[in-house]
């Protein structure tokens, strides 16, 4: 982007400098074949499944538009969607489900408090230690003072820690939820998922751009294995089920409407972070973003204050994946830690967006529509393909195939959405439907 | 005494072991980064995919290794780090060179290396099936205990076959790269190249074959670091992402662009992995009885559970990357 010879169009002459406002032939045809999909897709499959189809597609909507703000609009790269969305899904998860009396009627709530209590104030502690040469005490003891109590401290909390959360586990089984409306926690876990990303952030932004891939790739790791192996707090592999809809569920209205009610609610949902990123995207702050993102020198020449404003869009993605993840949660009423994959929680999304077009909302739900759709119906394909393999194989060759055909049939997924990434990122790398960049004379 | 042996055989040899694996790997991330001026994000899958030709080749000959007295594996290793340069290569010619063409941020190439580890990951799986399965076909894991001569040490040292071949191949390939960075011709025009691209260009360097060498030995330590991994545990195909922050988080403690940094910061993140899960509550049961009666220890000392190791490494990172972003060996800190 910051070499403006290609980006310009080429017919471009000062004179003339408002874009004429042609017809949106591309974005017409583009959205006609994807109803056309949908339709098919309906006519083949029935109601209750395309319905359900479309409401994942709806959240993975919302999670696109959190990357496109960062790799679109800000040239940030997230290599951790998956911590996000987990973030989001657990805070739907615990404030949405029933709560659970074997844990709130008795001492534990008191001691699990009390930890945290004894956690806060040894953090306290440790600060205080790091403060130490303020009043005079040499810097490398300091350092020596603060490395060490924290250490010890964090070994006492820790092991407090341990003891209360097998208490937990054996005479309660988990925490239980809070038992309020889902939204609730969609809206915490939105905030939770733009904490972690504020703390990423603060590491990372001010260095080179790999280092945020990285970190990010590695925390999304992190949260995931915290998720997995905390059982007192999510049950673990047990997995929880069911989580409860904000919506009326298919008990009391049969899937299909059921699922037609909260697909309108992610509608709306959509809708109106799209209408807020349009604005702000048209808004002297988007203008700041994006000549922050093709040309850094001469932004900081203008006295743009770079990492902060990177910060706050890279918080600001983080943050719609959070609460796309807990509306996806929600929808599928099952909050299982390893259900969260790099693969299908990461890398789908992020060929959603540089397949659509990074920086384009317009763009940015078009692929996330259009990926999902080819992602769910690509399952049956692959199998079917790799039925005709081994039966090709084994009528010709005397190939006597591996039982767990299944599971690797899955692996050709891995290797297509390899494959897309990297053919999008060589042959079109401003995706289907490429940013508009407006040229003032 | 006994603990004292528990101790070396969970962390000292454990953390060597792994030390070395992270070295091997992050030397190849490390001359990347430098060459190319991006975080490679597809040494993982290069790595599984160096010891799954290494598995492939055994299976094929499963009795190559018996008649010189060697596992079969180890024979194999020098074809298939030849493989996996020769992919190396080829990856580099048919994805990043025509990114490169184009002119991109380096970020974009970070994005295109994640393709290509997907692509990796799912090629693998496909062949290989998603379990463990062990490099020993036909032969089987040495394990030499060796008794200490005290009083009182009941417990042996253990250390495995592989493991020892670990040492010496990693030795190996350590001086090896330093005589080639040091004494050769390419080696220095390597040099060269990481410190300044556009001045070693003008020196008359020949940028491509550069880069292809570059490849071809970050390959073949690719697969021997893989295939030290698989030796000495079992073959594992969805290590990737696992694999993958420790190697980037010896890299940069190490400063980026700076091959023996890299071989420490694969040690201290191995050391603080095998450290970090080690129960130290061991070590203070001969002094339990000496203790005051109020300081009641519980049983569990250590700092993370062994499911949480993945923590280290990325706290480790976070450390370096806001006290010393350019690392412990003041490497470059490429903008």
């Amino acid at each position: 982007m910051s070499n403006s010879t290609e980006t310009r169009d080429p017919t471009y002459t000062p004179r003339d400098a408002t874009p004429a406002r042609r017809f949106p032939v591309r974005e017409v045809v583009l959205f006609g074949a994807l109803l056309a999909a949908i339709l098919a897709v309906y006519a083949l499959m029935g109601a209750a499944y395309s319905t359900r189809m479309l409401v994942e597609a709806a959240c993975y909507a919302i999670l696109a538009l959190g990357l496109t703000i960062q790799w679109g609009y800000a040239g940030q790269f997230n290599a951790g969607v998956m911590g996000f969305v987990a973030l989001g899904g657990f805070c739907a998860m615990l404030f949405s489900v029933p709560v659970n009396d074997a844990f709130w009627g008795t001492s534990l709530p008191g001691e699990l408090g009390s930890v945290l209590l004894y956690g806060v104030a040894a953090t306290f502690l440790v600060v205080g230690a790091s403060r130490l040469d303020r009043l005079g005490v040499p810097k490398k003891l300091r350092t020596l003072i603060t490395v060490v109590l924290a250490l010890v401290l964090y070994l006492i909390v820790i092991s407090q820690l341990r003891e209360v959360t097998s208490q937990i586990q054996s005479q309660a089984g988990f925490v239980g939820g809070l038992g309020l409306p889902a939204w609730v926690g969609w809206i915490v876990g939105g905030a939770l998922a733009g904490g972690v990303g504020y703390l990423i952030g603060h590491v990372c932004l001010g260095l080179r751009s790999d280092y945020l891939a990285i970190a990010t790739l590695g925390i999304a790791e992190i949260i995931k294995a915290f998720l997995k192996n905390s059982d007192w707090l999510t049950r673990g592999t047990a997995t929880v089920s069911p989580l409860p809809w904000p919506t009326p569920g298919p008990a009391e209205l049969g899937f299909t409407l059921s699922r037609a009610v909260y697909l309108s609610f992610t509608a709306v949902v959509i809708a109106v972070i799209f209408f807020l990123l349009h604005r702000a995207y048209h808004a002297p702050w988007g203008r700041m973003i994006r000549a922050i993102r093709d040309n850094e020198v001469s932004a900081a020449a203008m006295g743009k204050d770079i990492n902060k404003r990177r910060l706050e869009i890279f918080v600001l993605g983080c943050i719609l994946m959070g609460l796309g993840g807990g509306m996806l949660g929600t929808f599928n009423s099952l909050f299982d830690p390893q259900g969260y994959l790099p693969l299908n929680h990461t890398f789908l999304v992020l060929v959603m967006v540089i397949l659509g077009g990074p920086g384009n909302n317009l763009g940015t739900i078009f692929g996330a529509v259009a990926v999902y759709i080819i992602w769910i119906m690509s399952e049956p394909l692959a199998l079917f393909v790799m039925e005709l393999v081994v039966s090709v194989g084994e009528g010709t060759f005397g190939w006597d195939a591996p039982s767990n055909m299944d599971s690797r049939a899955l692996q050709a997924r891995v290797l297509v959405i390899g494959m897309l990434i990297t053919l999008v990122l060589r042959f079109a790398p401003k995706g289907l439907l490429p940013e508009k960049i407006a040229h003032h004379g | 005494m006994n603990e004292l042996v528990f101790f070396i055989n969970n962390v000292i040899i454990a953390g060597s072991v792994t030390g070395s694996i992270y070295a091997i790997g992050a030397i190849g991330v490390t001359l990347i980064f430098s060459i190319m001026r991006f975080a490679h994000f597809a040494h993982a899958d290069m790595m599984t995919f160096g010891a799954f030709m290494v598995l492939l080749l055994t299976t094929l000959f499963p009795a190559a290794g018996t008649s010189i007295g060697v596992p079969t594996a180890l024979v194999m290793l020098p074809l298939a780090m030849l493989l996996t340069a020769a992919l190396a290569v080829g990856i580099d010619k048919a994805f990043y060179k025509p990114l490169r063409a184009h002119g991109v941020k380096p970020i974009v190439l970070v994005i295109g290396s994640l393709g290509v580890t997907l692509m990796l990951q799912g090629l693998i799986r496909l062949f290989s099936g998603t379990g463990g399965q062990s490099l020993y076909v036909d032969d089987r894991k040495e394990i030499f205990r060796l008794a200490l001569p005290f009083e009182g040490a009941r417990a042996p040292i253990v250390i495995t076959e592989p493991q020892l071949y670990l040492f010496v191949i990693t030795l190996v390939a350590v001086v090896a790269l330093h005589v080639f960075l040091n004494r050769s011709r390419l080696g220095k025009a390597m040099r060269a190249m990481s410190d300044n691209p556009e001045l070693a260009q003008a020196s008359g360097i020949n940028t491509n074959t550069i880069v292809a060498v570059t490849w071809v030995i970050a390959g073949g330590l690719a697969a021997i670091a893989g295939t030290l991994l698989s030796l000495d545990v079992t073959f594992k195909p969805d290590l990737s992402f696992f694999l993958l922050l420790p190697i980037f988080a010896a890299a940069i403690v190490g400063g980026v662009g700076h091959p023996y940094g890299a071989i420490a910061g694969g040690f201290v993140v191995g050391f603080a992995e095998t450290l970090a899960v080690f129960n130290w509550n061991v070590l203070l049961r001969p002094f339990r009885d000496s203790l005051p009666t109020w300081l009641e220890l519980p049983s569990n000392l250590a700092f993370v559970g062994t499911e949480y190791k993945i923590v280290v490494p990325f706290f480790i990172l976070v450390a370096i990357l806001v006290w010393r972003p350019t690392g412990l060996f003041k490497g470059k800190v490429i903008q």
